[in-house]
């Protein structure tokens, strides 16, 4: 096969998109067996199908498709001309020609074909100038029989009887890239990483099914048993709650409603930008109703996980000073506190809402994170999210 | 064999390339998306465009891997060597043919559809990996081995409530459902109500597709609940200027009960119906 799709393959793998050299032969296959219409959105759509099996990846697939198939500067150089199948470019021609043109081509040769496409393309330059739509900055390299090169032209560009923009242009799946702020289903899919089913203890549960069968092969009761199956993770949450967290409410919702689902044993609190002596369960009731903090430390066992939720923005004085809360006084400083509920419980992360390279400009943040540790906060997006589970499942 | 989508279901291109990558090339093909973007639809529709015979194995939490291909019946065979039944001595009178083994060995090519693969264990796609390669098992019980004459075509559907082995997604095709734009839905509106008044789908998708873009809606109406709420909309003969109304009394549109199914929901319909009652004064 050609050292072009070769390349394609290497460019997605570099790109992150765990793709196999099974599925790089499936996509091969699936081009010899003709499973693939002469066409570009054809192979697009194949390709993908074959190629890439997480709809999180598929705007990644859509960059670097159009990066080697339209010929962008950078990697245009790579293309040779017959690299491409001819039929390829037939079908290109088709789009850019109007019938009488076509008509008049099917006498051409290929080499003829190509040089009429030269042509129009060059003439669609002058209209549109200045414009890299149609011809790439590749475009002025020589035209020659065999120097022509498809770098110069964005092969499956704009054409006149289909919608402007090609599909994979449109970046349609950007919203599914795991960069990107999380939805309630994609939280979902990152805790539960986290969610461990382990059977382990004793043997305490009638396996019905077993025991049926071991019975039913000797022919006398024959009792099994097996160790009940529960998911051995313990959550303790804390929620930051107020102030500069309102912008972050409704994501912050979105973890609570996923983490709740996930989780068999959820504990969680809120807070006001720093942890102090009381936590609180309800935020209607966070005058009257609240937890001392000591007591929950007490309550819950070393082996319960920590997860913050903050923006950890708030005055420096709020963490290093008695008496720095906003809510009311406290005796002993915020990072005191925190400190105790970092040395009770290993496994603590924070994570943060904001963008995480604003974070280097919040003196607080950086406070913050010298107590817990700079490496246990995370950004609240998906490959934040899956990188604070990965922390907290080690022993 | 080829699949265009048919004309009670809207195909795009790209879906109807991956169908057909996985027809030719006999492996199973993974469908994801919204729910309510017609997934499950989507193998009945390939079943009757390609004139196959349609199985369904449908998986629950409780499914296991080994129920697709076959299950032995101990309890059954015990109970017959009490009552002394001559059945007992073959064992294969209480093996219980699967849907994976009905695939196998369908006489004409039949399209498998295994739906809500994500609802079953984690590890339930692991245990059917040599399975749907080979398209052939071993029954232990009688010492048969079942393999499929024709490549039966697999269709797998799932909702992402768990993610899937990456070994068993190397061995599938793949296509993400994208929830429809508006052009591609007017098309589905159609195929499905052809008599309705361009003026009502034009109004009743406008305030479809504006509802979908309020932010922090918990559950956001999907293709079959627009199609339920035509159908409603057509049968009360509602005139399209209502759904443009301008009564503060009368904000939310005609049976929103089917289009949102929370109460928060419902609040959040009034306060987008009252900034569009706004815009229009």
């Amino acid at each position: 096969m050609t050292p072009l799709f070769h390349r394609f393959f290497t460019g997605l793998r570099a790109a992150k998109i765990p793709v196999s050299t099974r599925e790089y032969l499936t996509l091969l296959e699936a081009l010899e067996k003709g499973a693939i219409d002469q066409d570009l959105d054809s192979f697009y759509a194949v390709s993908r199908a074959a190629l890439v099996k997480d709809e999180r990846n598929f705007d990644k697939f859509d960059k670097v498709f159009a990066h080697f198939f339209e010929g962008i500067e950078a990697l245009g150089a790579m293309f040779k001309a017959d690299e491409i199948p001819d039929d390829w470019l037939r079908a290109e021609m088709r789009r850019h020609l109007t019938e009488e043109e076509m008509a008049a081509l099917k006498e051409m040769d290929f080499d003829q074909l190509m040089k009429t496409l030269q042509e129009r393309l060059q003439e669609q330059q002058k209209r549109h100038e200045g414009g890299s739509k149609w011809i790439g900055t590749g475009g002025t390299s020589p035209y020659g029989h065999s120097g022509w090169s498809p770098n110069g032209v964005r092969i499956g560009g704009e054409s006149k009887n289909k919608k402007a923009n090609k599909v994979w242009e449109t970046r349609r799946f950007k919203d599914y890239d795991n960069e990107r702020e999380l939805g309630t289903r994609n939280l979902k899919m990152a805790l539960r990483r986290l969610r461990r089913f382990a059977r382990d203890g004793a043997e305490e549960e009638l396996d019905l099914d077993d025991t049926i069968n071991a019975t039913a092969n000797r022919g006398y009761l024959d009792i099994r048993m097996r160790p009940e199956k529960r998911n051995a993770i313990k959550v303790l949450v804390f929620f930051d709650v107020g102030g500069s967290m309102d912008p972050y409410i409704e994501l912050t919702e979105r973890l609570f409603s996923a983490a709740s689902s996930v989780f068999k044993n959820l504990e969680y609190f809120y807070f006001h930008n720093c942890p102090y002596q009381a936590v609180w369960k309800s935020n209607k009731r966070r005058q009257s109703e609240t937890t001392s903090l000591m007591d929950v430390l007490h309550t819950y066992p070393a082996d319960y996980k920590v997860v913050f939720v903050g923006d950890a923005a708030m005055a420096p004085t709020e963490i290093t000073h008695p008496g720095g809360s906003v809510e009311g006084w406290n005796e002993e400083a915020g990072g005191v506190w925190l400190r105790r509920i970092a040395e009770t419980y290993p496994n603590l992360i924070w994570l943060n809402p904001t963008p995480e390279n604003w974070w280097p400009h919040t003196y607080s943040v950086q406070l913050i994170r010298e107590i817990v540790g700079p490496e246990r906060m995370f950004p609240l997006t998906l490959s934040g999210v899956d990188r604070a589970m990965k922390e907290l499942a080690k022993k | 064999m080829r699949f265009e989508g048919t004309k009670d279901y809207v195909a795009t291109d790209e879906l109807a390339a991956a169908v057909n990558a996985a027809i030719i090339l006999e492996r199973p093909l993974l469908v994801k998306g919204e729910p309510g973007t017609g997934k499950t639809e989507l193998a009945k529709q390939v079943a009757e465009a390609l004139g196959a015979p349609l199985l369904e194995w449908h998986i629950k939490s409780t499914t296991k891997a080994r129920q697709g291909l076959y299950e032995y019946d101990a309890v059954a065979r015990l109970r017959d060597s009490q009552l002394g039944d001559d059945k007992v001595h073959d064992v294969s009178n209480y093996i219980k043919k699967g849907k994976l083994w009905e695939a196998f060995t369908h006489e004409q090519r039949p399209v498998l559809l295994i739906d809500e693969i994500d609802k079953a264990d984690i590890e339930f796609p692991n245990d059917l990996l040599q399975e749907l390669d080979k398209m052939e098992f071993h029954v232990y019980e009688t010492g048969q081995t079942i393999k499929a004459e024709v490549r039966p075509i697999v269709i797998i559907t799932s909702n992402n409530e768990k993610e899937l082995p990456d070994a068993f997604l190397r061995r599938c095709f793949f296509h993400f459902i994208a929830f429809p734009d508006e052009e591609t839905m007017e098309q589905i509106v159609k195929v499905h109500y052809p008599d309705l008044k361009s003026r009502l789908l034009s109004e009743a998708l406008q305030t479809f597709f504006d509802l979908r873009t309020v932010p922090g809606l918990k559950k956001k109406p999907s293709t079959s609940e627009l199609l339920d709420w035509l159908k409603l909309l057509m049968a009360e003969d509602i005139d399209p200027a209502v759904l443009r109304e301008r009564d503060p009394r009368k904000l939310i549109p005609p049976m929103h009960g089917a289009l949102l199914k929370n109460e928060q929901d419902v609040q959040l319909f009034e306060r987008l119906a009252f900034m569009s009652r706004r815009e229009g004064s």
